[in-house]
C-alpha cells in the first residue's frame, strides 16, 4: 500500500473555528446573552401561567383552530404531563422549539424568496441545504459551545441550523410552483417586483410554506431532545438524566411527553396549513 | 398626442423586423437565417429554436387585429414580445412613438400601467382574490384609492355581467364568467391596448360565439384596440377587422377576412381557409342592394304610391332629412290610406325596421329573415339608410362565393328583386 499522507480536514476546520472565535466571540456573547434572556423570559412567562389555565387555553386554541377532537386530546396529553411531574421540563422545551422555530424562519423565508426568484442563487442555496440536513445533528453542538458555551443558546443555534432546510425549500418550491400565467398576469399589469411577491406569490405559496415550517417545528423539537447533550433543559435532559441512572420508566416517561408535545404541535400547524389551502 | 406622427397615421403600435430566438446563440441563429435555412435546420444545428422571424406590422387605432395561425406558429410568443413578457432577439416595437424594446425596466412598467392590459387562455386569475379584487388588480398596484379604484373595477364588472359576483371567488364561477372576469380586468385598467392570448380557446362552442359577440360590441362601444390570438379560423374571421395568419414564425398574410378568404396570397393560405362557411364571412355590405327610391315623412300617401309602383315593390324606406331612417311603409296601407283622406306618412308607417350595420356577418341576418317578412336595412353608424339586404339576395351573394348557405330552416325559392351587381353600392 501506498502511503498517501491523511488530509487533516479536522485540523482545517478546527483552525477556522478557532479563528472564527477567537475574533467573533464578543459578537457571540452578546448574541448568546440576548437569546439567554428572551428564553428565560419566555420560559418565565409560561411558567406563571397556572398549568391547569394554561392546559385549558391550549386545548381552546386547538378547538377553535381543528375541532374538538384535538382538544380533547390537548386536555388530555397535557394532564397526564402534569400529572407525571413533568410540566417545567415541558415547558422549557417548548419555549426553547418556539425560539429556535422564530428564528428559523426569519432566517429562511427570505432565503427562500431568493431561491425561489434568482436560479443562480437556487444552485448555490440546494447542496448547501443537502448538506446541512444530512450532516448528523450531534456535530453541529460541538461548534456551538465554544461560540455560545454550554446551555440553551447553543442549543438554540444547532437546532435552528439543523430545522432551518425545510423552510427553505418549501418557501422556495411554493413560489416556483405558482402557475407562469398568473405570474404573467401580475407583470403584464405593470407590478413591481415586490408588489408581484406580496399580492401574488407568497399569498398563493403559503399552505406550502406553512408544510415547510411543520417540518422545521418537528425536526426543531427533535434536536431539543439531543441538546440535552450540552445542557439544555428540558424534556432532553430528563431522558439524558434517567439514562445515567438507568431508570427506564423515567426515561420512557419524557419520551411520552415529547411525543405527546410533537403531536400537538404537528397538529396545530397542519390545520393552520389546511385552513389556508381553503380560502 | 396629436402631433405624434403615429397616432395621426392611426398606427398605435408598430412592429419592426422582430425575431425571437429561445435558445443560447440567438446571434448564430439569426445569422443562419439569414443564410436562408429554415426553422428546423437551425433547430438542428444550433439546438435553438426561432420562435419569430423578420415580423412587420402595424396595429392601427381602435381595430380588433387577429393574429392567426396553428399551434407552435409563434402566436403566443408574438404578443408576448409586444408587452416584453419575453424578450425580443433583434427588431423594434414602438408605441404611440416610443419603443417598447430601448426601455429600461421602471419605464417598461409604466408602459404596461398605461398601455396594455392582457387576457390570458386560462384566465390567469388570482385565485385567493375576489371577482371585485381581482378587476382592481390593475388600479391596485398603480397605488389608485381603494373607493375610487373599486369604482371603476364594479363599472367594468357591470360592463360584462358580472356585478352581482363581485364578493365571489374564481373557482366559484363557470369558464366563461372566469373569462368575463378576465375581461373585466383587462377593461379596468384603461389601458389603450388590450391583449388576448386565446382567450377564448378553453370555452365551451356556445359560450364561445356569445363572448365573441361581446366582445365585439364591447370593442365598437369603447373603441378599445384589441390584439387578438387564435389558433381558430372560423373565430379569427368572426371577430377580425384585420387578420394575420403565421406560419412557422413568419407571416404569411396580411389582411380584412374577405380578402383572406377571396385572394388567398398562397397554397397554404387557400389550404387554411378550405371549408370555412362564407356566411361567417361576408357582410351585410356584400350582399345589400340599392333600395328604392325612399321618400321622406313630408311627401303624400299617392307620391308613394307611385314611387312603389315604378320599382315594383311591395314596402318602401320612410327617410327624414339627413337620409335616416324613420320607418317603413306597406302597399296596403298606403292603398288603403290613398282611398281614404290621404292622412300624412308619419301615421302610416312601421318604424320598428329590421337594421344592420354594414360590417353584420350574413349569418346573422339569416334569423332576423325568419322572425320578419321585411327586408333588412343597412344603415350606418348615424342611421343613415345605405341599403337594403332581401333574403335572395343573402342566398345569391353566397353562390357567386361557390358555397351553399347553411340554413337554418329550408329556404323557399325566391327571386332576387335585381341583380347581383348592387354591391358594396351606398345610395
Ligand atoms: N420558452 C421557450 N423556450 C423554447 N422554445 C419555446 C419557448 N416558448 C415557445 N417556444 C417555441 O417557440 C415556438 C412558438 O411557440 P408559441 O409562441 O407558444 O406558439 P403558439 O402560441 O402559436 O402555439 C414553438 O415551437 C415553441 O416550442
Ligand atoms: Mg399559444
Amino acid at each position: 500500500m501506498i502511503d498517501v499522507p491523511r488530509i487533516p480536514l479536522g485540523g482545517w476546520i478546527e483552525a477556522g473555528l478557532d479563528f472564527l472565535t477567537g475574533h467573533y466571540s464578543h459578537v457571540t456573547r452578546a448574541i448568546s446573552r440576548f437569546t439567554r434572556s428572551n428564553i428565560s423570559s419566555l420560559n418565565d412567562l409560561l411558567m406563571a401561567v397556572p398549568p391547569w389555565a394554561m392546559i385549558v387555553v391550549i386545548a381552546l386554541l386547538c378547538w377553535r383552530i381543528s375541532g374538538y377532537r384535538l382538544g380533547v386530546f390537548a386536555i388530555l396529553g397535557l394532564s397526564l404531563i402534569w400529572n407525571l411531574g413533568l410540566w417545567q421540563p415541558t415547558i422549557q422545551s417548548l419555549s426553547l422549539v418556539v425560539i429556535a422555530t422564530l428564528v428559523a424562519i426569519i432566517i429562511a423565508l427570505p432565503i427562500g424568496v431568493l431561491a425561489a426568484l434568482s436560479d443562480g442563487f437556487n444552485r448555490v442555496v440546494m447542496p448547501i441545504l443537502d448538506f446541512m440536513q444530512t450532516m448528523p445533528a450531534f456535530v453541529y453542538l460541538i461548534p456551538a459551545i465554544p461560540f455560545f458555551g454550554i446551555g440553551a443558546v447553543s442549543a438554540i443555534f444547532a437546532t435552528v441550523i439543523f430545522s432551518m432546510p425545510p423552510a427553505i425549500r418549501f418557501t422556495a418550491l411554493g413560489i416556483r410552483q405558482v402557475p407562469t400565467e398568473l405570474a404573467e398576469a401580475a407583470d403584464a399589469f405593470g407590478s413591481t417586483r415586490m408588489q408581484k411577491l406580496l399580492k401574488l406569490q407568497l399569498p398563493l405559496a403559503l399552505p406550502t410554506v406553512m408544510a415547510g415550517i411543520n417540518q422545521t417545528i418537528m425536526l426543531a423539537l427533535s434536536m431539543v431532545v439531543i441538546a440535552a447533550m450540552i445542557g439544555a433543559n428540558g424534556l432532553g435532559a430528563e431522558v439524558w438524566s434517567a439514562i445515567q441512572r438507568l431508570q427506564p420508566g423515567a426515561g420512557f416517561e419524557a419520551g411520552i411527553a415529547v411525543v405527546i408535545l410533537a403531536m400537538l404541535l404537528d397538529r396545530i400547524t397542519q390545520a393552520m396549513k389546511g385552513r389556508e389551502a381553503a380560502r | 398626442m396629436s402631433d405624434d406622427p403615429q397616432s395621426q397615421d392611426g398606427v398605435r403600435i408598430r412592429v419592426r423586423k422582430l425575431s425571437k430566438v429561445f435558445g443560447k446563440h440567438p446571434d448564430r441563429a439569426l445569422a443562419l437565417r439569414d443564410q436562408g435555412l429554415d426553422r428546423a435546420a437551425i433547430l438542428e444545428r444550433t439546438g435553438d429554436t426561432l420562435g419569430l422571424s423578420n415580423i412587420d406590422f402595424e396595429v392601427r387605432s381602435g381595430e380588433l387585429l387577429v393574429i392567426m395561425g396553428l399551434s407552435g406558429s409563434g402566436k403566443s410568443t408574438l404578443i408576448r414580445c409586444l408587452n416584453r413578457l419575453i424578450e425580443p432577439s433583434e427588431g423594434e416595437i414602438s408605441i404611440e412613438g416610443d419603443e417598447i424594446t430601448r426601455m429600461d425596466a421602471k419605464r417598461l412598467r409604466e408602459c404596461r400601467r398605461r398601455h396594455f392590459s392582457m387576457v390570458f387562455q386560462h384566465f390567469a386569475l388570482f385565485p385567493h382574490r375576489s371577482v371585485l379584487a381581482n378587476a382592481e388588480y390593475a388600479l391596485e398596484i398603480r397605488g389608485m384609492p381603494k373607493a375610487q379604484r373599486q369604482e371603476k373595477a364594479l363599472d367594468a364588472l357591470r360592463r360584462v355581467g358580472l356585478e352581482e359576483w363581485k364578493d365571489a371567488y374564481p373557482r366559484q364561477l363557470s369558464g366563461g364568467m372566469q373569462q368575463r372576469v378576465g375581461l373585466a380586468r383587462a377593461l379596468a385598467s384603461d389601458s389603450s391596448v388590450m391583449l388576448m392570448d386565446e382567450a377564448f380557446s378553453a370555452l365551451d362552442p356556445l359560450i364561445r360565439r356569445d363572448m365573441q359577440q361581446e366582445l365585439v360590441g364591447l370593442q365598437r362601444e369603447l373603441d378599445k384596440t384589441i390584439v387578438f390570438i387564435t389558433h381558430d379560423l372560423d373565430e379569427a374571421l368572426n371577430i377580425g377587422d384585420r387578420i394575420i395568419l403565421l406560419k412557422d414564425g413568419e407571416i404569411v398574410q396580411v389582411g380584412t377576412p374577405e380578402e383572406i378568404l377571396t385572394r388567398p396570397a398562397n397554397a397554404y393560405v387557400e389550404r387554411f381557409v378550405e371549408g370555412v362557411d362564407m356566411s361567417r364571412v361576408l357582410t351585410a355590405q356584400a350582399a345589400m342592394r340599392r333600395p328604392v327610391a325612399p321618400v321622406t315623412l313630408d311627401d303624400t300617401p299617392g307620391e308613394a304610391l307611385a314611387r312603389m309602383d315604378e320599382g315594383g315593390v311591395d314596402t318602401l324606406y320612410v327617410v327624414d332629412d339627413e337620409r335616416r331612417l324613420a320607418g317603413i311603409l306597406e302597399r296596403g296601407a298606403v292603398v288603403r290610406a290613398c282611398a281614404g283622406e290621404a292622412p300624412s306618412l308619419a301615421t302610416l308607417i312601421e318604424r320598428e325596421v329590421p337594421r344592420v350595420l354594414p360590417e353584420e356577418p350574413l349569418h346573422h341576418l339569416f334569423p332576423m329573415f325568419n322572425k320578419r317578412s321585411y327586408p333588412i336595412a343597412v344603415v350606418d353608424g348615424e342611421g343613415r339608410l345605405r341599403g337594403v339586404v332581401v333574403r335572395g339576395a343573402v342566398l345569391a351573394q353566397l353562390a357567386e362565393v361557390g358555397r351553399e348557405a347553411p340554413s337554418p330552416e329550408p329556404v323557399p325559392s325566391l327571386a332576387p328583386l335585381d341583380g347581383p351587381s348592387a354591391t358594396g353600392v351606398s345610395s
